[in-house]
């Protein structure tokens, strides 16, 4: 887009003073390339947000931003509840707490040179992935209200892990105040067959390596090496979290009049939070988080089971789970004074500097593991929240690489068979049931991830922690 | 002759479904096709088995949304992929047979699975004379 339409606030930071209806400024912080290369509708889904009730400080969109729904994807904003303000189902998105888990292996990619291929053919089976897919689960209706309730602490009672991932989840693995009776039984039913999958998409199971480390010491604490083997997951609340985005951004839709909202854009529609509909879709969006973070807890069991076949003694343990779909409560310094505010981030990662009180004591020091996942064949990188991350963005940054492509130009640029020949030449295995799916996902088709990471880095939103670089990658 | 059909169309991240037709009923069908033309190709797809699909909505757009969700719902708990679609609206009242069968992984090999009907560039209505249209992008 047009970088004239913007203030020049640092070389990575671009700002929007508000006009017409916008209560607040519009800020992107991305390098002058990444601003050029962005749609145009990222500033008017940006400018479209600062016109919602009650959002407090500014929209923020990370350097990653791209044409979303309503929101850009890559999208931040929080919201007073005492100012009126509102909740967006569209600002949370359909994949409900859609996030990245990674976890130790303990290995050096020497280890696993020679087993590499049985690893990923057994993950591959073992791991349900793409269309049509089912867990190994099957839920009753009092077990899903169970999970709805419990998240990640749920999978674990039910012996899908151990105490200690739960210290390293957000929210110590089960998201509170989630109300599984406002779920409708539709998103239930969706869900019966689907926990424990990955989905399809751009959602994956990774065996990577540390490639390249940017801060020794951070690195240490967080357990990272260079040569390191780590395995990350990528996906989130699958059907049920879908159903319940669908859902809410109707009722938001047709109810807005009535809450005197007028909407610039129907897919930013939205309720007060202090509404019964803001309550309700609150409940349901805190259940879907939960059903992420059980989804998510459950993948990483099967994973654990398929290593202590192949390398027995290995053991997996949990660096860190985030999620880039949410809206949570939190409190916030805003003015110099502390404020209780509701943060949309959509396609954006929760990264809270050094001494939050919601880190786990032991990572409190040097801030929360920030994961940004790559796409297929590209690198991913772990950053680290930073005080400055706090004031800037609501403690939020970048959450991927974000497409440049449509999906229909990929097809027609590549060819999933010539991708996986390419990939494997490069040392890069790669799984999946649908060559399409593949050829849609061509990491051509993405932004530079490390474009990405830099401009997040230098903006101050996180710090460069580590980069992984692919081994195997299993697709949905 | 008027001929309907459908179409895909760009979104950044996702994809659009388009349909066209001499009638809005027809358009309808047509979007469904294209819907399902985002996992597979729909010609892969064999109409064996029935499912009917009914909704309302206060206008045509929200109409289509609910039709295409309706769609992506079935599809979801019943595992299964359409290929033959019949609309029958009556206002903002819609009642539908959708035929189809069960995915099968190995022959329909499916590209993606749809998350959701999205309200982004959500547009009914005549484009030209005796030509109905209707479109919004499909989150995958």
């Amino acid at each position: 887009m047009d970088i004239s339409q913007f203030e020049r606030v640092t070389d990575y930071e671009w700002r929007i003073a508000p006009f017409g209806e916008m209560h607040v400024p519009a800020v992107i912080y991305a390098d002058q390339d990444l601003l050029r290369e962005m749609d145009q509708k990222v500033y008017e889904q940006l400018t479209n947000v600062a016109t919602l009730p009650g959002i407090v400080q500014a929209a923020y969109a990370m350097p990653d931003a791209h044409w979303g729904y309503g929101f850009p994807i890559g999208g931040v904003a929080a919201f007073d509840p005492a100012m009126g303000g509102v909740i967006s189902a569209g600002g949370v998105g359909f994949d409900i707490s859609c996030g990245v888990r990674t976890l130790l292996t303990g290995l050096r990619a020497s280890d696993l040179a020679p087993v590499k291929q049985k690893l990923a053919d057994r993950l591959f089976e073992q791991v349900p992935a793409g269309v049509g897919s089912t867990g190994r689960l099957r839920l009753d209706a009092a077990e899903m209200d169970a999970m709805l309730r419990g998240g990640a602490r749920w999978a674990v009672e039910r012996g899908y892990g151990v105490a200690a991932d739960l210290e390293r989840i957000e929210e110590g693995g089960c998201m509170a105040g989630a109300e599984p009776d406002q779920v409708s039984d539709h998103a239930k039913q969706r869900q019966r067959g689907e926990v424990g999958t990955l989905g399809s998409g751009n959602h994956y199971l990774e065996l990577q390596e540390v490639a390249e480390v940017f801060d020794a010491r951070i690195a240490a604490r967080f357990g990272l090496h260079a040569g390191d083997v780590v395995v990350s997951i990528h996906c989130g609340s699958r059907g049920l979290g879908h159903q319940i985005g669908t859902e809410f951004l109707r009722k938001m839709v047709i109810a807005a009049p009535g809450h005197g909202i007028s909407l610039p854009d129907r897919e930013l529609a939205c309720a007060p939070i202090d509404s019964p509909l803001g309550r309700d879709y609150l409940g349901a969006m805190r259940a879907g988080i939960n059903c992420a973070l059980a989804n998510r807890q459950v993948i990483t069991h099967l994973a654990r089971e398929v290593f202590a076949e192949i390398l027995p003694g290995t053991r997996l343990t949990l660096l860190y789970d985030v999620s880039h779909n949410t809206c949570k409560e939190e409190q916030h310094i805003v003015g110099g004074r502390p404020r209780r505010l509701f943060v949309h981030r959509k396609g954006a990662t929760r990264a809270f500097g050094p001494g939050h009180a919601a880190l786990p004591a032991d990572l409190r020091d040097v801030g929360q593991p920030v994961l940004i996942g790559g796409s297929m064949g590209t690198s991913s990188y772990i950053l680290a929240g930073t005080e400055a991350g706090m004031a800037h963005s609501f403690g939020s940054a970048c959450h991927g690489a974000g497409r440049a492509m449509s999906r229909h130009q990929a097809t027609r640029q590549w060819h999933g068979s010539d991708l996986v020949r390419d990939l494997a030449s490069q040392g890069i295995l790669i799984r999946s049931p649908s060559l399409r799916g593949v050829a849609e996902e061509a990491p051509g088709a993405y932004k530079d991830v490390g474009a990405v990471v830099e401009a997040a880095e230098r903006a101050g939103l996180s710090r460069k922690v580590a980069r992984l670089r692919p081994l195997a990658c299993i697709k949905g | 002759m008027i001929t309907s059909y459908w179409q895909h169309f760009p979104h950044q991240a996702d994809i659009g479904v388009r349909g066209v037709g001499p009638t809005l009923a027809a358009a309808f069908e047509q979007a469904a096709l294209a819907l399902t033309a985002v996992v597979t190709d729909p010609a892969r797809v064999a109409p064996n088995e029935a499912v009917e699909i009914a909704c309302e909505a206060p206008d045509d757009e929200l109409l289509l949304a609910d039709w295409l969700n309706a769609l992506i719902l079935e599809m979801a708990t019943r595992r299964m992929l359409f290929r033959r679609f019949s609309v029958n609206l009556d206002g903002h009242r819609l009642r539908a047979t959708a035929w189809g069968e069960r995915v099968d992984v190995v022959r329909h090999r499916p590209a993606v699975e749809v998350k959701g009907a999205t309200y982004t560039e959500l547009k009914v209505g005549r484009i030209e004379a005796g030509l109905w249209l209707a479109q919004c992008v499909v989150d995958v």
